[in-house]
Protein backbone atom coordinates (compact mmCIF):
# COMPACT_ATOMS: atom_id res chain seq x y z
CA UNK A 1 0.00 0.00 0.00
CA UNK A 2 3.15 2.31 0.67
CA UNK A 3 4.90 1.79 -2.27
CA UNK A 4 1.07 2.54 -3.79
CA UNK A 5 1.08 5.52 -2.32
CA UNK A 6 4.27 6.56 -2.85
CA UNK A 7 3.78 6.32 -6.91
CA UNK A 8 1.31 8.21 -7.11
CA UNK A 9 2.46 11.10 -9.32
CA UNK A 10 0.66 13.78 -6.59
CA UNK A 11 2.25 12.31 -3.51
CA UNK A 12 5.35 14.59 -3.93
CA UNK A 13 2.70 17.43 -4.53
CA UNK A 14 0.50 16.37 -1.39
CA UNK A 15 3.97 16.15 0.74
CA UNK A 16 5.00 19.56 -0.56
CA UNK A 17 1.26 20.85 0.65
CA UNK A 18 1.75 19.63 4.36
CA UNK A 19 5.14 20.86 4.63
CA UNK A 20 3.89 23.90 3.91
CA UNK A 21 0.60 24.00 6.17
CA UNK A 22 3.15 23.07 8.93
CA UNK A 23 5.34 25.98 8.04
CA UNK A 24 2.74 28.35 8.27
CA UNK A 25 0.81 27.01 11.62
CA UNK A 26 3.53 26.07 13.42
CA UNK A 27 4.73 29.67 14.09
CA UNK A 28 1.13 30.30 14.73
CA UNK A 29 0.51 27.84 17.25
CA UNK A 30 4.41 28.58 18.80
CA UNK A 31 3.09 32.23 19.23
CA UNK A 32 -0.15 30.84 20.82
CA UNK A 33 0.97 28.64 22.53
CA UNK A 34 3.41 31.16 24.12
CA UNK A 35 1.16 33.70 24.96
CA UNK A 36 -1.11 31.04 26.73
CA UNK A 37 1.58 29.91 28.83
CA UNK A 38 4.35 32.89 29.48
CA UNK A 39 2.60 36.59 28.46
CA UNK A 40 -0.58 37.44 30.32
CA UNK A 41 -3.44 38.78 28.93
CA UNK A 42 -4.39 41.79 30.15
CA UNK A 43 -7.06 43.48 28.11
CA UNK A 44 -8.99 46.81 29.27
CA UNK A 45 -11.30 49.60 27.87
CA UNK A 46 -9.19 51.68 26.28
CA UNK A 47 -6.92 48.95 24.63
CA UNK A 48 -10.02 47.17 23.23
CA UNK A 49 -11.67 50.12 22.22
CA UNK A 50 -11.50 51.41 18.16
CA UNK A 51 -9.02 53.55 16.67
CA UNK A 52 -9.44 56.36 15.57
CA UNK A 53 -5.98 58.16 16.20
CA UNK A 54 -5.99 58.30 19.72
CA UNK A 55 -9.14 60.00 20.00
CA UNK A 56 -12.41 58.63 21.20
CA UNK A 57 -15.05 57.53 18.70
CA UNK A 58 -18.01 59.86 18.73
CA UNK A 59 -21.60 58.89 17.63
CA UNK A 60 -22.15 56.54 14.61
CA UNK A 61 -20.39 54.71 11.72
CA UNK A 62 -24.02 53.85 10.36
CA UNK A 63 -24.75 57.08 8.86
CA UNK A 64 -28.28 57.33 6.50
CA UNK A 65 -28.63 59.73 3.44
CA UNK A 66 -31.85 60.79 2.02
CA UNK A 67 -33.06 58.55 -0.31
CA UNK A 68 -34.46 62.39 -2.14
CA UNK A 69 -30.96 62.66 -3.32
CA UNK A 70 -31.59 60.15 -6.49
CA UNK A 71 -33.25 63.02 -8.18
CA UNK A 72 -29.67 64.91 -7.56
CA UNK A 73 -28.19 61.86 -9.04
CA UNK A 74 -30.36 61.45 -12.25
CA UNK A 75 -30.22 65.63 -13.22
CA UNK A 76 -26.33 64.63 -13.02
CA UNK A 77 -26.40 62.25 -15.16
CA UNK A 78 -28.94 64.14 -17.66
CA UNK A 79 -25.64 66.89 -18.62
CA UNK A 80 -23.21 64.09 -18.18
CA UNK A 81 -24.39 61.82 -20.50
CA UNK A 82 -25.79 64.57 -22.57
CA UNK A 83 -21.84 65.95 -22.58
CA UNK A 84 -20.04 62.62 -23.75
CA UNK A 85 -22.30 62.25 -26.47
CA UNK A 86 -22.34 65.84 -27.48
CA UNK A 87 -18.22 66.13 -27.83
CA UNK A 88 -17.57 63.58 -30.39
CA UNK A 89 -21.07 64.93 -32.15
CA UNK A 90 -19.37 68.51 -32.14
CA UNK A 91 -16.33 67.23 -33.51
CA UNK A 92 -17.51 65.11 -36.59
CA UNK A 93 -20.04 67.47 -37.26
CA UNK A 94 -18.40 69.51 -40.87
CA UNK A 95 -18.70 65.38 -41.99
CA UNK A 96 -22.00 64.37 -41.04
CA UNK A 97 -25.70 64.57 -42.95
CA UNK A 98 -28.84 65.34 -42.06
CA UNK A 99 -30.00 62.42 -40.55
CA UNK A 100 -27.62 62.60 -38.05
CA UNK A 101 -28.43 65.92 -36.84
CA UNK A 102 -31.81 65.15 -36.97
CA UNK A 103 -30.95 62.21 -34.38
CA UNK A 104 -28.62 64.31 -32.08
CA UNK A 105 -31.81 66.99 -32.09
CA UNK A 106 -34.42 64.31 -30.83
CA UNK A 107 -32.05 63.00 -28.01
CA UNK A 108 -31.04 66.75 -27.01
CA UNK A 109 -34.40 67.42 -27.42
CA UNK A 110 -35.69 64.42 -24.47
CA UNK A 111 -32.73 65.71 -22.20
CA UNK A 112 -34.13 68.94 -22.27
CA UNK A 113 -37.57 67.84 -21.78
CA UNK A 114 -36.40 65.93 -19.20
CA UNK A 115 -34.77 68.61 -17.60
CA UNK A 116 -37.69 70.66 -18.04
CA UNK A 117 -39.83 68.43 -16.22
CA UNK A 118 -37.36 68.34 -13.04
CA UNK A 119 -37.51 72.21 -13.28
CA UNK A 120 -41.25 72.13 -12.87
CA UNK A 121 -41.12 69.47 -10.21
CA UNK A 122 -39.25 71.79 -8.35
CA UNK A 123 -35.93 69.97 -8.14
CA UNK A 124 -33.50 72.19 -8.69
CA UNK A 125 -34.46 74.61 -5.75
CA UNK A 126 -31.45 73.55 -3.31
CA UNK A 127 -33.32 73.88 -0.25
CA UNK B 1 21.46 25.85 32.55
CA UNK B 2 23.36 27.94 30.72
CA UNK B 3 26.48 27.57 28.61
CA UNK B 4 29.43 29.77 29.46
CA UNK B 5 30.34 32.41 27.58
CA UNK B 6 33.81 31.24 26.83
CA UNK B 7 32.88 27.64 25.60
CA UNK B 8 30.10 29.18 23.63
CA UNK B 9 32.38 31.39 21.87
CA UNK B 10 34.69 28.46 21.12
CA UNK B 11 32.00 26.07 19.65
CA UNK B 12 30.57 29.09 17.65
CA UNK B 13 34.04 29.46 15.95
CA UNK B 14 33.61 25.53 15.38
CA UNK B 15 30.31 26.22 13.70
CA UNK B 16 28.05 25.35 16.70
CA UNK B 17 25.55 27.67 17.90
CA UNK B 18 24.00 27.40 21.12
CA UNK B 19 21.40 29.54 22.82
CA UNK B 20 18.58 29.16 25.93
CA UNK B 21 15.26 30.13 24.93
CA UNK B 22 15.55 33.54 27.12
CA UNK B 23 18.35 34.77 24.33
CA UNK B 24 16.42 33.43 21.74
CA UNK B 25 13.28 35.98 23.04
CA UNK B 26 15.34 38.89 23.79
CA UNK B 27 17.03 38.60 19.98
CA UNK B 28 13.96 38.05 18.39
CA UNK B 29 12.20 40.99 20.46
CA UNK B 30 15.40 43.60 19.93
CA UNK B 31 15.24 42.79 16.27
CA UNK B 32 12.12 43.50 15.42
CA UNK B 33 10.97 46.33 17.04
CA UNK B 34 8.80 48.49 15.16
CA UNK B 35 7.84 51.44 15.86
CA UNK B 36 4.51 53.29 15.27
CA UNK B 37 4.41 56.28 12.68
CA UNK B 38 3.52 59.09 14.87
CA UNK B 39 5.33 62.02 14.93
CA UNK B 40 4.49 65.12 17.34
CA UNK B 41 6.88 68.38 16.27
CA UNK B 42 10.01 69.02 14.68
CA UNK B 43 11.95 65.74 16.10
CA UNK B 44 9.79 64.00 13.51
CA UNK B 45 12.06 65.36 10.69
CA UNK B 46 15.13 63.87 12.43
CA UNK B 47 12.56 60.55 13.09
CA UNK B 48 12.05 60.51 9.67
CA UNK B 49 15.32 61.02 8.70
CA UNK B 50 16.92 58.50 10.66
CA UNK B 51 14.42 55.54 8.74
CA UNK B 52 15.97 57.20 5.18
CA UNK B 53 18.72 55.90 3.53
CA UNK B 54 21.66 58.08 4.92
CA UNK B 55 21.19 56.58 8.65
CA UNK B 56 19.21 53.39 8.01
CA UNK B 57 17.35 52.48 11.41
CA UNK B 58 16.84 48.58 9.02
CA UNK B 59 19.90 47.84 10.23
CA UNK B 60 18.18 47.11 13.72
CA UNK B 61 15.19 45.48 12.51
CA UNK B 62 12.97 48.61 12.90
CA UNK B 63 12.15 49.94 9.69
CA UNK B 64 8.68 49.18 9.07
CA UNK B 65 6.83 51.76 11.14
CA UNK B 66 2.99 50.81 11.33
CA UNK B 67 0.14 53.19 10.93
CA UNK B 68 -1.62 51.43 13.96
CA UNK B 69 -0.54 50.92 17.25
CA UNK B 70 -2.01 47.35 17.26
CA UNK B 71 1.18 46.22 14.93
CA UNK B 72 3.41 48.72 16.57
CA UNK B 73 6.06 47.79 19.52
CA UNK B 74 7.78 51.05 20.25
CA UNK B 75 6.61 54.47 20.29
CA UNK B 76 8.70 57.48 19.66
CA UNK B 77 7.33 60.70 20.98
CA UNK B 78 8.98 62.77 18.96
CA UNK B 79 8.69 66.76 19.78
CA UNK B 80 6.72 68.72 22.16
CA UNK B 81 3.38 67.01 23.68
CA UNK B 82 0.89 70.01 24.19
CA UNK B 83 -1.51 69.23 26.60
CA UNK B 84 -4.21 69.29 23.98
CA UNK B 85 -2.15 65.94 22.13
CA UNK B 86 -1.50 64.38 25.86
CA UNK B 87 -4.18 62.28 25.78
CA UNK B 88 -4.10 61.27 22.42
CA UNK B 89 -0.87 60.49 22.99
CA UNK B 90 -1.64 58.65 26.33
CA UNK B 91 -4.31 56.75 24.84
CA UNK B 92 -2.21 55.79 21.84
CA UNK B 93 -0.23 54.08 23.84
CA UNK B 94 -2.97 52.12 25.76
CA UNK B 95 -3.66 50.89 22.90
CA UNK B 96 -0.64 49.36 22.17
CA UNK B 97 -0.11 45.58 21.87
CA UNK B 98 2.15 44.49 24.14
CA UNK B 99 5.06 44.13 24.39
CA UNK B 100 5.62 48.01 23.80
CA UNK B 101 8.60 50.55 24.67
CA UNK B 102 8.81 54.25 24.52
CA UNK B 103 11.47 56.72 23.12
CA UNK B 104 10.88 60.27 24.59
CA UNK B 105 12.95 62.02 21.98
CA UNK B 106 14.41 66.08 22.18
CA UNK B 107 13.83 68.33 24.88
CA UNK B 108 10.39 69.02 24.71
CA UNK B 109 9.13 65.21 25.15
CA UNK B 110 12.14 64.72 28.25
CA UNK B 111 10.50 67.83 29.49
CA UNK B 112 9.27 70.32 28.01
CA UNK B 113 12.32 71.93 26.86
CA UNK B 114 11.99 75.32 25.40
CA UNK B 115 8.56 75.23 26.70
CA UNK B 116 8.71 74.58 29.99
CA UNK B 117 7.58 77.60 31.54
CA UNK B 118 4.44 77.87 29.61
CA UNK B 119 1.00 77.02 30.62
CA UNK B 120 0.31 74.50 27.45
CA UNK B 121 2.88 71.84 27.26
CA UNK B 122 3.50 68.86 28.90
CA UNK B 123 6.45 68.59 31.09
CA UNK B 124 7.90 65.52 29.78
CA UNK B 125 5.45 62.39 28.53
CA UNK B 126 6.99 60.29 31.87
CA UNK B 127 4.10 61.80 33.83
CA UNK B 128 1.94 59.52 32.34
CA UNK B 129 3.88 56.98 30.80
CA UNK B 130 6.50 54.34 31.38
CA UNK B 131 9.57 55.87 29.40
CA UNK B 132 12.33 52.95 28.51
CA UNK B 133 14.63 55.96 26.90
CA UNK B 134 15.37 59.17 27.29
CA UNK B 135 17.02 61.16 24.48
CA UNK B 136 17.85 65.05 25.03
CA UNK B 137 18.82 67.71 22.37
CA UNK B 138 16.86 69.91 20.36
CA UNK B 139 16.06 68.39 18.15
CA UNK B 140 18.37 65.17 18.63
CA UNK B 141 20.60 63.99 15.51
CA UNK B 142 19.98 60.89 14.03
CA UNK B 143 23.01 59.65 15.73
CA UNK B 144 20.94 60.04 19.08
CA UNK B 145 18.37 58.37 18.34
CA UNK B 146 20.00 55.11 17.08
CA UNK B 147 21.69 55.76 19.93
CA UNK B 148 18.51 55.32 21.79
CA UNK B 149 17.06 52.73 19.82
CA UNK B 150 20.59 50.72 20.56
CA UNK B 151 20.43 51.37 24.65
CA UNK B 152 16.23 50.07 24.47
CA UNK B 153 18.05 46.96 22.62
CA UNK B 154 20.56 46.40 25.01
CA UNK B 155 17.82 47.10 27.83
CA UNK B 156 15.90 44.38 25.95
CA UNK B 157 18.71 42.13 26.27
CA UNK B 158 19.43 42.41 29.48
CA UNK B 159 16.05 41.05 30.51
CA UNK B 160 15.30 37.55 31.26
CA UNK B 161 12.15 35.73 31.24
CA UNK B 162 11.32 35.05 35.05
CA UNK B 163 11.85 36.91 38.03
CA UNK B 164 12.27 40.21 39.19
CA UNK B 165 13.75 41.79 35.73
CA UNK B 166 11.04 40.14 33.97
CA UNK B 167 9.84 42.52 30.91
CA UNK B 168 6.64 44.45 32.24
CA UNK B 169 4.23 42.13 29.26
CA UNK B 170 5.47 38.96 31.55
CA UNK B 171 4.73 40.09 34.91
CA UNK B 172 0.65 39.52 35.37
CA UNK B 173 0.71 42.04 37.81
CA UNK B 174 2.24 45.23 36.42
CA UNK B 175 -0.65 47.48 35.12
CA UNK B 176 -1.86 47.05 31.37
CA UNK B 177 -3.36 49.97 31.60
CA UNK B 178 -2.50 53.79 31.95
CA UNK B 179 -5.31 56.27 32.82
CA UNK B 180 -5.80 58.90 30.09
CA UNK B 181 -6.22 62.52 31.36
CA UNK B 182 -8.88 64.62 30.62
CA UNK B 183 -8.60 68.49 29.96
CA UNK B 184 -9.61 70.19 33.72
CA UNK B 185 -10.03 73.73 34.35
CA UNK B 186 -6.79 74.73 34.57
CA UNK B 187 -4.55 71.60 34.09
CA UNK B 188 -4.78 67.92 32.69
CA UNK B 189 -6.73 66.07 35.52
CA UNK B 190 -4.41 64.28 36.79
CA UNK B 191 -1.68 66.34 36.41
CA UNK B 192 0.45 63.27 36.71
CA UNK B 193 0.05 59.34 37.00
CA UNK B 194 1.63 58.45 40.72
CA UNK B 195 2.36 55.24 39.38
CA UNK B 196 4.52 55.90 36.75
CA UNK B 197 5.98 59.25 37.97
CA UNK B 198 7.04 60.96 41.47
CA UNK B 199 7.27 64.64 42.05
CA UNK B 200 11.23 64.89 41.99
CA UNK B 201 12.95 65.84 45.26
CA UNK B 202 14.73 69.30 44.29
CA UNK B 203 17.51 69.16 46.55
CA UNK B 204 18.85 73.09 47.32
Amino acid sequence: MNSEMASNPYFSLAVLFAVALGFGLTPLGLAWLWGKLVSPSKPNAIKNAIYECGLESKGDAWVQFRSAYYLYAIIFLIFDVEAVFLLPFAVAFTGLGLQACVAMLVFVLLLIEGLAWAWAKGVLVWA
Amino acid sequence: MAVEEGLKIELGKQGVFVTTIEELYNWGRRSSVWPMQFGLACCAIEMIATTMARYDLARFGAEVFRPSPRQADLMIISGTVTKKMAPQVVRLYNQMAEPRYVIAMGACAISGGPFKQGYNVLKGIDRYIPVDVHIPGCPPRPEALLQAFITLQEKIDGQSLTGENRPRHLNADAPGEFPVPVQGEHDLEPPANKNVWTVPVVIR
